[in-house]
């Protein structure tokens, strides 16, 4: 298991040089290939009729209108999807959704017919004379008001459902829980609710699918995340129909972020391949930017009750959190099949705490189905706010500091690998280490006597810590799989003769910079520079089969991939050299691009010349060729962690939250591109000041979603986002081939809790205790109000 | 997102644009910067059968003084009004409002014409020409026609204009001794509207009494107006903190806001309070001679 990673020269560009992105040229001069920019001869397009009810009964669908319009081809409704039996599909969760409604519509928004027509004006055009008569049904949008016995129950095609309860989960044990609560000096206890958001990636999802009647075979570009898993899902949901897993090819082609929102199947999606076979050619579908917002799938949308006990000095006891987890109509989330609460049982965090209970209810509610997970590894965002929260809340329930609390509480450096009392195996950590290196950075010292002086003359000022720990990586395949596929990732690699490789992945960057990191690794292991490695994903007829990307997995997983491939690469390789310098393959030396002999620097084989050889003159009895494929089965996840500090100063006038200083402090073991690492750091910074302070979609009482355009979901942009100041400790993951963890998503996980804390340690003197993100300015005048400042 | 279909017409001169709005009627709308039009088109909930553009008449776009007035051409781009150095140190109110509109893209675009004839009572000008006071040039069929800020906007989301008229120039009187404006606006995140937003332009004596006040307000009313209570509290009064306090509570007794996602009805009337303090502080200290 390296822990140190040799440097490469700048030439080669492998693990810990900031090569420059080798996409970003075509990026940058608008040369990406987008779903959008597939355009196919004779090829259709389709828009969607949607709800503008929470739940209604369909009464009758009128297309005929729409059908009069010249270059209108079909109106595709769920009775026509119901003839195949298409117009349900399951959800990763093994629960149901509807593709097109047949009796009734459960949220607004929800897809009701399908336009088919030769241009993008006209399908809009008939969109908007389709007429739908509907009858109003009562609409939950509360999930405590859902769980009700005398709720409407929402699931009436579920035969003998008689309440609107998914699913209970939970982790620990309840009752040595209960004994630490009853034994603790001090019990803290808090109502926090993470509210429902939108990934809201710049681009909306889509797809081009294309039926070749001739050859039976089925072609969709298409807006995801997980090409693999989607023809393995179209193969086993519309195999009654025809489709064939060799007959359907899943491209992804450049993706404009996917962020979670694009691991689902959307409704959109199935009709589009359902027109496209139905009427024998192509059909492009793209969601504006509303039906985004409003219908694809949410994340979050979790309410807690969460419980911390102490001992009166501060030595963290016992945890218990209870969860009421809306999703909508139907449980479309997008965890591993085994983890109806995802990984939300990391939410022990970064301490040592011997006792923990954590329950988790889902309900369905008249909203859009899900929840996916955004920008982060399956509800680990929601554990670390909470905990967070909760810790924040303890220390100044018992006055001490929050940085003294959490050094105290912290699993200690040579604790690990630790084994949490819900039953992970953190792999490595040094969490005091990245604590105290913020604190440094930001001189917390003296902004606590500065916070004093402020608050004497009247001013809100606070400081907000959040040390957070991610569990990313899924992950290994005794416990991980997406409808019993394990999720392994992979890898494939083939160097050419003249020393020039390929790399294909099971993966799929949707703006992470995997054609740049994955060819260092490839150059780290082989010394093939990474210019002249080529790496592809997203295309199911040519990229080795994988799981996809999310949830911080890519390096984790198609990233060990191709450390293992190259090392079987390099393995052959060293016979080769060995049979072409005729000296045995131990005394052979290998050094990033070449084998030398032993005591003898001067013989040696490059990399380039080996390569030749496995094409011109490689040993009898062994194939030709140079190449490799790893399917890699992570022996656990990975587990990042940082310490983050913001500095907050509120206008009492206004209400306004400006966060003048953020500290970042992350470990991500081993880096590949540290550039990249800066940027995905401030990336997702900025993706976690957003739910902090902006974003949300909520609902009116009768299901209406406010939120469901850019006008009221607030993306922040350059103005609203602070100098993020950013810094890193690292600590190797000590199973991972190169001692990396995934980064991608650490800084939405880390970032909220800091925000929210800082918000309310600027207040708690008032006697706030607690207040719900996003820390709106409105929200934050009531606070104060409410607590007699005038301002 | 996508607009029913519709006619365009590009306009060559003001009489051709007349003559077309004269034809047309309510069917047809003016297209200038679309920055307000574009939008409500592509979601369909303005579906007019012909736009007319009037980006190709000439001689619209221009910033000067004349007369003993700023007069604006109503083609001239917010980005125009932001990067005017006349503007800047002249009118620093005026600066303060096209800076804060939308964002820069929008800017790029969007024109002051365009912004005061949507009569929006989210839009920034408005308020700021309420304070300052301003008259709109309306080119019809007869010529100009001069129409007082204060009668502009005579419902919501109409303005003076007839429907052969097209907005030409904004008037703007050059502002005295010991006049001074400010335009505070508070939006969510940029590109948002005002969640409220308060324009003060006054002019104070040797003695800091203030002897002329207008304050126009923004996003808190059905249609654009002015706290005129507020006003007449601070003519004739010396101008001291607790002047500013009780003049700012006045104003925002007179704002009659609408609870929405930006916020309770009772937040933003607070803001309104707010936001006049600060603005009325800052008008203050300009007039006395500050930068700020």
């Amino acid at each position: 298991m390296t822990q140190t990673i040799p440097m490469t020269s700048a030439a080669i560009g492998g693990m810990g040089h900031s090569m420059k992105r080798k996409e970003d040229p075509r990026f940058l001069q608008g040369k990406g290939n987008y779903v959008e920019d597939v355009n196919l001869p004779g090829m259709l397009w389709m828009d969607i009729v949607r709800s503008p009810y929470a739940h209604a009964k369909i009464v009758s669908i009128d297309a005929s209108k729409a059908l009069a319009i010249p270059g209108v081809l079909a109106v595709i409704t769920g009775k026509d999807l119901e003839a195949y039996n298409l117009h349900w599909m399951p959800t990763l969760m093994s629960d149901t959704q509807m593709v097109l409604p047949v009796d009734k519509v459960m949220y607004q928004a929800q897809e009701v017919a399908a336009v088919i027509a030769t241009d993008r004006y006209i399908a809009a055009d008939g969109a908007a004379v389709v007429d739908v008569e509907y009858e109003e049904l009562p609409v939950v949008v509360d999930p405590f008001k859902a769980l009700l016995p005398d709720a409407p129950v929402l699931r009436t095609d579920k035969p003998g459902k008689t309440d609107n309860h998914i699913f209970h989960w939970e982790a620990g044990d309840a009752a040595v829980t209960d004994k630490a609560f009853a034994d603790a000096d001090v019990v803290v206890k808090q109502d926090i609710y993470i509210p429902r958001i939108h990934v809201a990636s710049i681009e909306t999802c889509g797809c081009v699918a294309s039926f070749e009647k001739t050859e039976g075979k089925l072609t969709v570009w298409m807006t995801t995340q997980a090409p693999h898993a989607i023809r393995t899902v179209f193969a086993l949901v519309a195999g009654h129909v025809g489709l064939s897993e060799e007959k359907i090819r899943i491209i992804s082609p450049d993706i404009g972020g996917g962020f979670g929102g694009k691991v689902p199947v959307y409704p959109g999606y199935v009709i589009a391949v359902a027109a496209s076979v139905l009427i024998g050619k192509p059909v492009k579908w793209i969601e504006d930017r509303m039906e985004n917002l409003q219908a694809d799938s949410f994340a979050r949308d979790y309410h807690t009750t969460a419980e911390l006990a102490a001992t009166k000095d501060g030595k963290l006891t016992a945890l218990r959190f209870k969860t009421l987890a809306d999703h909508g109509y139907a449980d479309a989330a997008a965890n591993p099949s085994k983890f109806p609460a995802g990984l939300y049982h990391i939410c022990t965090g970064s301490y040592d705490l011997q006792a923990a209970h954590v329950e988790v209810d889902g309900a369905y509610t008249n909203k859009p189905p899900g929840g996916v997970a955004y920008r982060c590894s399956f509800r680990v965002t929601e554990a670390v706010h909470t905990i967070e929260r909760m810790v924040d809340i303890m220390a100044h329930q018992i006055g001490m500091d929050p940085a003294a609390l959490r050094m105290k509480n912290f699993i200690e450096k040579d604790q690990f690998p630790y084994k949490s009392v819900l039953g992970w195996e953190y792999d490595s950590g040094d969490y005091h280490a990245a604590l105290q290196k913020a604190m440094d950075i930001i001189g917390y010292d003296d902004l606590r006597r500065e916070q004093l002086e402020k608050r004497a003359r009247g001013e809100f000022m606070g400081i907000g810590i959040s040390s957070f720990t991610e569990i990313v990586g899924a992950g290994p395949s005794k416990d991980f799989d997406i409808l019993g596929i394990k999720m392994f990732d992979s890898a494939e690699i083939r160097v050419h003769p003249t020393g020039k490789a390929i790399a294909r992945f099971g993966t799929k960057s949707q703006g992470q910079g995997h054609e740049t990191t994955y060819a260092q690794i490839v150059a780290q292991e082989l010394g093939i520079p990474m210019a002249h490695v080529q790496v592809e994903e997203g295309d199911t007829d040519t990229a080795p089969y994988g799981l996809g990307t999310y949830a911080s997995r890519s390096t984790p997983t198609s990233g060990a991939a191709a450390a293992m491939a190259a090392r079987k690469i390099r393995d052959k390789a060293r016979k080769i050299a060995a049979y072409v310098m005729e000296v045995a393959e131990e005394d052979l030396e290998w050094e990033p691009g070449k084998f030398t002999v032993k005591g003898n620097p001067e013989a040696f084989k490059t990399i380039q010349e080996i390569a030749f050889a496995a094409y011109t003159n490689h040993p009898q009895g062994m194939e030709a060729g140079l190449e490799a494929t790893h399917y890699y089965d992570p022996p656990n996840l990975t587990f990042p962690f940082g310490s983050y500090i913001c500095v907050v100063d509120i206008d009492a006038g206004t209400g306004q939250v400006h966060v003048r200083r953020f500290v970042a402090v992350d470990d991500c073991g081993n880096i590949i591109n540290p550039m990249i690492v800066d940027g995905q750091i401030h990336g997702g910074l900025s993706m976690g000041l957003a739910p902090s302070l902006y974003e949300e979609i909520s609902y009116d009482e009768a299901g209406n979603c406010l939120g469901g355009s850019f006008i009221d979901y607030l993306v922040p942009t350059a103005v609203e986002t602070p100098n993020w100041e950013t810094d890193k400790t690292i600590t190797p993951s000590p199973h991972h081939p190169f001692g990396a963890k995934g980064v991608g998503e650490s800084a939405t996980v880390g970032a909220p809790p800091a925000i929210a804390n800082a918000v309310v340690d600027a207040l708690w003197h008032l006697g706030v205790r607690h207040i719900d993100i996003p820390m709106t300015p409105s929200k934050v005048w009531k606070v104060l109000r409410d607590h007699g400042v005038t301002g | 997102m996508i607009p029913a279909s519709f006619e365009y017409v590009v306009a060559h001169s003001l009489d051709e644009t007349v003559g077309l709005l004269a034809k047309h009627g309510s069917d047809a709308k003016i297209l200038s910067g679309g920055m307000s039009l574009i939008p409500a088109m592509k979601l369909r909930l303005a579906q007019p059968a012909f736009i007319i553009d009037v980006n190709g008449v000439s001689g619209l776009a221009y910033i000067r003084e004349e007369h003993g007035e700023l007069r604006i051409g109503a083609m001239t781009r917010e980005s125009a009004l932001e990067r005017s150095s006349l503007v800047k140190h002249g009118y620093p109110i005026l600066f303060e409002t096209a800076r804060v509109i939308a964002d820069p893209l929008v800017r790029n675009r969007a024109t002051i014409g365009g912004n005061l004839a949507h009569a929006d009572p989210a839009n920034d000008h408005p308020a700021t020409m309420l304070a300052l006071g301003a008259t709109i040039v309306a080119h019809g069929p007869n010529g100009d026609r001069l129409i007082p800020i204060d009668e502009f906007f005579p419902s919501f989301f109409a303005s003076a204009l007839e429907p052969d008229e097209i907005l030409t120039e904004i008037r703007i009187p050059a502002p005295g001794v010991r006049n001074g404006g400010a335009y505070i606006k508070f939006e969510r995140k940029v590109g948002d509207y005002a969640i409220a937003a308060v324009a003060v332009n006054l002019t104070l004596d040797a003695h800091d009494t203030c002897i002329a006040a207008r304050i126009g307000l923004t996003n808190v009313t059905d249609v654009p107006a002015r706290a005129t209570r507020a006003e007449a509290f601070l003519v004739g009064r010396r101008i001291t903190d607790q002047a500013i306090a009780d003049a700012s509570r006045l104003a925002a007794h007179e704002s009659d806001p609408k609870s929405d996602l930006r916020g309770s009805a009772e937040y933003k009337r607070d803001l309104v309070r707010v936001l006049a303090g600060r603005a009325i502080g800052r008008a203050v200290s300009r007039a006395r001679g500050g930068s700020h």
